[in-house]
């Protein structure tokens, strides 16, 4: 039985299509056949980000309204070869989608797959409602100032009333925070929420702290996720929240200030 | 089909009723005279009931209704009488009517139940919620007391008519009292509300900065104003 797991927010610009990316990935290269899948109907990014937007023929929407089927629209990714692509669609809208139809396409991978990973778009309305109506687990996204903790809370409301699992009386979703672009030498200054912080207010468990990092950037511009880039603290990070996603303990890294060797200071880090 | 050439119907119409504490046709007379004097036009053929309550024995109908005639006014019947002023008042040509107010003891039986009901809507019944309140969730106990085991987050609005008790951090909005008693009051475990409010009164964080921020508390009025104390 596939789960289903949504990568979701609230807010724009956490970073939900840079973690669905490595997350998915990062699944993907222990072995398990996974497919993310782009729930941003308009605003298509995740093909980018993996690096394969040449390839898409076909998208979402078009398997839902029978216009092409799922081996037709599902892009093979060339590194890994149980990763798959499902793309949005760029010229519809959200509204593009329908419960029933994304229910039919969601049974048909589960047939096939281990792990569907819904890019959730942002924002409360009916493409998110989509995203996280059928999941089994929840990746709420979170960066460390308030607003963007704000917005996880509401969706952390919505995921509990809102869902399949809430409708139909099921055991409920199962919530994990990941903390992106944490700087803790912002968070010493004051300027940034802590961990502690965020964990506090939205009170679920913390699945992983990525931190801000230039590598994530570089990763996107080039179509590669981060978390292929073994040698980023990003990438490391991204690991690690893989691991605990599947069940692993494994401790929190990067959560405190780095402390500068001679050399750095001198030249510079 | 049916006939509606001849229909029987019951309706309700207005009818002065006369209190008198003098039945006597002479006493009747003087009376009604100096009362249609101040209207006469507005009792012009006014259709009359006469209460007959305080009467110990029969008065004269028909002399009575010799005056009404006299006076032009139209005497319909006599209400409140005892059986045996029914029988003297049909026997002069009126109808007895039966008092909308006379208490029946049907209705006497009827009243203890009425009391009883009141007794068991003034038992508050208490909702309990077993999660989180996320921001933009709104949770209504109608006629109940709230007990939330968790957290009620920024932007999140927790409403009782009755008292509202949160085992969590309260960081939204707290509504007690909602059906306007100032008696109830919030309980929380952690004080840093957007808003509480009771029975209709409202303080926004600001007014509830001070010496039980961050800390339990338990927040009341009294005499209209904002009352924190220890939850122990």
């Amino acid at each position: 039985m596939a789960k289903i797991i949504v990568v979701t927010s609230g807010k724009g610009g956490v970073g939900k299509t840079t973690s669905s990316a490595a997350i998915g990935t990062g699944i993907a290269m222990r072995g398990f056949k996974t497919v993310i899948i782009d729930f941003d109907i308009g605003l298509r990014n995740l093909d980018l980000i993996m690096g394969c937007e040449r390839r898409v023929v076909y998208d979402f929407v078009n398997v839902i309204n029978g216009e092409a089927n799922l081996k037709q629209a599902m892009i093979k990714d060339k590194r890994i070869d149980t990763l798959f692509i499902l793309p949005a669609s760029q010229t519809r809208d959200k509204d593009a989608l329908s419960k029933e139809g994304v229910e039919r396409i969601l049974n048909e991978l589960a047939q096939e797959f281990d792990y569907i990973i819904c890019d959730s778009p942002a924002g409360i309305e009916s493409g998110a409602m989509m995203a996280l109506y059928f999941a089994d687990e929840a990746v709420v996204v979170t960066n460390p100032e308030v607003s963007s903790v704000r917005d996880s809370d509401r969706i952390l409301g919505m995921l509990s009333s809102k869902s399949r699992r809430a409708e139909q009386g099921l055991p409920g979703i199962k919530e994990h925070l990941l903390l992106t672009r944490y700087n803790p030498e912002r968070v010493v200054k004051g300027e940034m929420l802590s961990v502690e912080d965020v964990g506090e207010i939205l009170a679920i468990k913390l699945l992983g702290v990525i931190p801000e990092s230039q590598a994530v950037l570089n990763a996107s511009n080039s179509g590669q996720p981060v978390i292929l880039d073994q040698d980023s603290d990003a990438g490391q990070a991204y690991l690690d929240t893989v691991a605990r996603l599947l069940g692993e303990e494994v401790p929190f890294r990067f959560l405190n200030v780095e402390k500068k060797g001679l050399l750095k200071r001198i030249f510079g880090g | 089909m049916s006939d509606h050439s001849f229909e029987l119907k019951g309706s309700l119409f207005p009818l002065s009723v006369l209190y008198c504490q003098d039945l006597s046709a002479a006493a009747v007379k003087t009376q009604l005279q100096q009362k249609l004097a101040q209207a006469p036009a507005f009792f012009y053929r006014a259709p009359v009931v006469i209460n007959v309550e305080s009467a110990t024995q029969a008065p004269d109908f028909e002399a009575i209704a010799e005056v009404f005639k006299e006076l032009e006014l139209v005497l319909v019947g006599v209400c409140g009488a005892s059986s045996e002023l029914k029988k003297a008042a049909q026997a002069a040509g009126l109808a007895a009517l039966q008092l909308s107010k006379s208490k029946t003891p049907a209705k006497e039986v009827k009243e203890p139940e009425t009391k009883a009901e009141a007794v068991v809507a003034a038992v508050m019944e208490t909702k309990v919620v077993e999660q989180n309140i996320r921001s933009g969730q709104q949770i209504y106990a109608k006629g109940a007391d709230l007990v939330i085991r968790g957290t009620v987050g920024a932007g999140a609005e927790v409403i009782a008519d009755g008292n509202i008790h949160i085992y969590g951090t309260l960081r939204g909005k707290a509504i007690a009292g909602a059906a306007g008693d100032n008696q109830k009051r919030v309980f929380c475990h952690k004080l840093e509300a957007e808003l509480i409010s009771i029975a209709g009164s409202y303080w926004l964080s600001d007014s509830l900065q001070g010496e039980y921020w961050g800390k339990s508390a338990c927040i009341g009025l009294q005499d209209d104003k904002l009352v924190l104390a220890d939850l122990l």
